[in-house]
């Protein structure tokens, strides 16, 4: 059986990092693992998504429409434009954040209005993660990425592994303790 | 890696190390780069260019190869040639485009052959992610008579580099090894061997073979066509080429990351040849496979490279005829294409989500100066590669032209010579990254001054290459293996070629008024003129120490919600329900949009 786990969200959000440590402990767990990350203009602000496969043997790299068994949506309106990719019967982890880009912040597009709502309405398993409100209050928002990894792990049930380790590895070791806590915060959502 | 040799007898040519176990997760570019360093190269260039960037990046950790950013990508496969007639084992890497720009000693090099073996890597971009075409560069391959190896995973990445290395030697031409995209920035499980330490070769003096005169030439291109009879019969017998066989009704020839795809399609329900080595084509197996099953299907990105081949041999196939040429592909566009099957179908909601395309981050010194062109409506503002490229969208809006990297000047002459030959009075500006001016800048602007070119050129000189991720350049004061450099100074190279005194500024893009008086004055020069525009890019380490927790915010009181500061088009300005707010986590205190302000409602916090 292979799993197919969609990060998706805006540049500069850290799922970068969250798919880093994510894959690290599937190998740790003896899986096959696949991952892609397509980055050039991530830096600036653009729609990023990193690709995660894993099973016994794993071919391809890309996961295609409805093959997604869980998308993580870093950012609200992320999660409408990769809702598509979702399995029927797949979970959906949602940050309760908004990014406006430039076209909405200058007017000549429109960010939606209830997103949550909407997609609760029609998927069975979403989770909504206020991971900008935890992060914030643990003392650091940018944090939010590794609240988001401490949801994914559980959602996937891989909460087995030591996780402590590969995060202190990825992340400078004055922002470890932090980085700990939101983890711990995150698999607590 | 050792299920590559022919034979017990290659092991030591191939100085393969004994296979390890320790498999790592990595990119194909982490792993060509942990190749290059097992093969026992010493010497690595590249010009920064993604998909390809991070292979330097990552070959520069290994400090026993001496490793640079070349200025192009020219400059860097001349170094990489020099070093392998030197004797060392040398390697250069960029992206597809680049290897036009060092096509010339491309094609001369292959004559000339090696005496270190020379890899030259080639990353392809199906799919546009972050280029301006999808050229096929398999195509080079035949053209200029290489060796063509094409790997589908990291551990593909990893043992090809190696082995490139090898037969280069062993059949004395360079390598090619063409990654795409997918390849190079997907992670798979490596298994890391040691360093074998391959001693650098006596250099000696061969005119015969380095120096391609004409007369010489003519005689090294009769050995490279006789090379390519053995290089054949070595694709034959190479275990890079492989038949896998499953069931026989379908026979699926395939290369690169499109033997992931298929696999991933078809499983055991058809019967492979993998192609690892995609130039010269192994023509008798090809044959034997084509008998083997009952229908081919060949799957491949881009152009119909093995198709073509294949179909050369007489032989029936399937697969330009579906498979689209343009665009990358994945394993549902090939079960569209070959099965009719629908993919699966996801979620659909009724909302839409807006666009998100990249922009100028906010505190960009590019800001300033489009900010200032915009104001120029009649004004045609040829422009050019890197983040300064998003000078196009709106509601900055300035740029007409992007072709090439260093295309700016040059396009910006021929587009002057036609409005003075037609009389009109259009002023042409030019707008060029100062990484892209040392990379092919530089040329043009010698012929502006030889050719009396009146245009305006506009150097932005952000002291990096930032597109790609903050590489070290000439202008910078770092060598990429981190050693500290003299600064080449675009001043000094502007007055060189013979801009004169009184048409040169030198301005910061973060003074508003002094940016817009240097404009000013350029567009009325009635000959070619040089803003530098300098201000370092706002996202490097050492800005965003100096400006650590600074920012603007808004003074709601005094805020006559009249938007100038929305002209600019930064991303930390928002207008959420006709408040005008600025987001202190994006805002690095560049001051724009309080110069943009009126009513002095935007005010430094922070302080
Ligand atoms: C021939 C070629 N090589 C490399 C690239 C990749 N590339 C695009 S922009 C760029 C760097 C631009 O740097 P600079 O001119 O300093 O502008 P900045 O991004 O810093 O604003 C590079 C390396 C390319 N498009 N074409």
């Amino acid at each position: 059986m292979i799993k197919n786990v969609l990060l998706v969200g805006v540049g500069g959000q850290g799922t970068i990092l969250t798919s880093k440590i994510l894959s690290s402990g599937l190998v740790k767990l003896g899986y096959d693992v696949k991952m892609s990350e397509i980055h050039g203009m991530a830096q600036r602000g653009g729609s990023v998504t990193t690709q995660i496969r894993y099973g016994d043997k794993v071919y391809s790299p890309s996961i295609c429409t409805g093959e997604a068994d869980l998308v993580a949506a870093f950012e609200k309106v992320e999660a409408v434009r990769w809702l598509p990719q979702l399995k029927k019967g797949g979970t959906l982890i949602i940050n309760d954040y908004e990014i406006y880009s430039l076209p909405v912040l200058i007017g000549k597009e429109n960010y939606p209005d209830g997103i949550l709502e909407d997609l609760q309405d029609r998927i069975k398993e979403v989770k909504v993660v206020d991971a900008a409100g935890i992060a914030e209050r643990i003392g650091n928002i940018k944090t939010q990425n590794i609240v988001l990894l401490g949801a994914l792990v559980k959602a996937l049930g891989l909460e087995k592994l030591e996780w402590t380790e590969l995060i202190k590895e990825n992340v400078p070791a004055k922002l470890q303790g932090i980085n700990l806590k939101a983890f711990q915060a995150g698999l607590g959502c | 890696m050792l299920k590559y040799l022919l034979n017990e007898d290659e092991k030591e040519l191939y100085q393969t190390g004994g296979d390890k176990t320790m498999k790592i997760i990595m990119t194909g570019n982490e792993a060509v780069a942990r190749g290059a360093y097992e093969a026992g190269c010493h010497v690595a260039a590249a010009y920064p260019g993604t998909p390809s960037t991070e292979i330097l990046e990552n070959i520069s950790n290994y400090k026993e190869i001496n490793s640079e950013w070349a200025p192009n990508e020219k400059v860097a496969l001349e170094v990489a040639c020099g070093a392998s007639i030197a004797g060392g084992r040398a390697l250069a890497a960029m992206k597809h485009v680049g290897l036009n720009v060092a096509a010339d000693p491309l094609f001369t090099i292959a004559y000339e052959g090696v005496n270190g073996g020379l890899v030259v890597v080639t990353a392809d971009d199906p799919g546009c992610h972050s280029s301006q075409n999808e050229q096929d560069n398999r195509l080079y391959a035949p053209a200029a008579r290489l060796i063509l190896l094409e790997p589908s995973d990291s551990q593909e990445c990893k043992d090809f580099t190696k082995l490139a290395f090898a037969v280069s030697e062993k059949f004395d031409t360079p390598v090619l090894l063409r990654l795409t995209t997918r390849v190079c920035h997907s992670k798979s499980l490596v298994e890391l061997e040691d360093r074998l330490e391959a001693p650098v070769k006596p250099y000696i003096k061969n005119a015969e073979k380095y120096i391609c005169t004409p007369a010489i030439a003519k005689l090294r291109h009769v050995v490279v066509e006789k090379n390519m009879l053995l290089l054949k019969e070595y694709s034959e017998n190479s275990p890079l080429n492989r038949i896998e066989w499953g069931a026989k009704k379908t026979g699926i020839i395939t290369s690169g990351i499109s033997y992931q795809y298929a696999k991933e399609v078809f499983g055991e329900e058809a019967s492979y040849l993998k192609i690892g080595m995609s130039h010269p084509l192994p023509d008798r197996l090809i044959k034997d496979f084509a008998q083997g099953v009952e229908k081919i299907y060949v799957i491949e990105e881009n152009d119909p490279y093995l198709e073509k081949h294949v179909k050369s041999l007489g032989i029936n196939c399937f697969g330009k005829g579906s498979i689209p040429v343009c665009g990358e592909l994945n394993p549902e566009i090939i079960k569209k294409a070959l099965l009719s099957a629908g993919g699966e179908t996801g979620y659909t909601t009724g909302l839409k989500a807006p666009s998100r395309p990249p922009v100028l981050c906010a505190g960009c010194p590019h800001r300033g100066m489009f900010y200032t062109l915009s104001k120029y409506k009649d004004a045609v503002v040829a422009g050019d590669i890197g983040c300064y490229t998003l000078g196009t969208v709106p509601p900055l809006s300035v740029t007409d032209t992007v072709i090439c990297m260093g295309a700016s000047i040059t396009a910006a002459i021929g587009m002057e010579k036609i409005a003075r030959r037609e009389g009109r009075k259009t002023k042409v500006f030019s707008c060029i990254g100062d990484s892209t001016f040392f990379h092919s800048g530089i040329t043009g602007l010698v012929d502006v001054v030889y050719n009396k070119s009146n245009i305006v050129v506009i150097i932005l000189d952000n002291s990096i290459t930032a597109m790609t991720g903050h590489q070290e350049n000439p202008g910078s004061g770092k060598t990429l293996m981190g050693e500290i450099a003299q600064v080449v100074d675009i001043e000094k190279i502007v007055r060189a070629v013979g801009i004169k005194e009184e048409n040169i500024r030198v301005v910061d893009p973060y003074d508003l008024a002094a940016t817009e008086k240097a404009v000013q004055d350029a567009y009325g020069a009635a000959e070619a003129f040089v803003i530098i525009s300098k201000q370092p890019c706002a996202l490097l380490k050492s800005v965003q120490k100096k400006r650590a927790g600074l920012s603007y915010a808004v003074d709601q009181k005094k805020c006559k919600k009249c938007k100038a500061c929305m002209k600019i088009g930064c991303p930390a300005v928002s207008n959420k329900n006709g408040e005008i707010k600025i987001d202190k986590t994006q805002c690095n205190a560049c001051s724009l949009c309080a110069q943009m302000c009126k009513f002095d409602a935007i005010n430094k916090v922070g302080e």
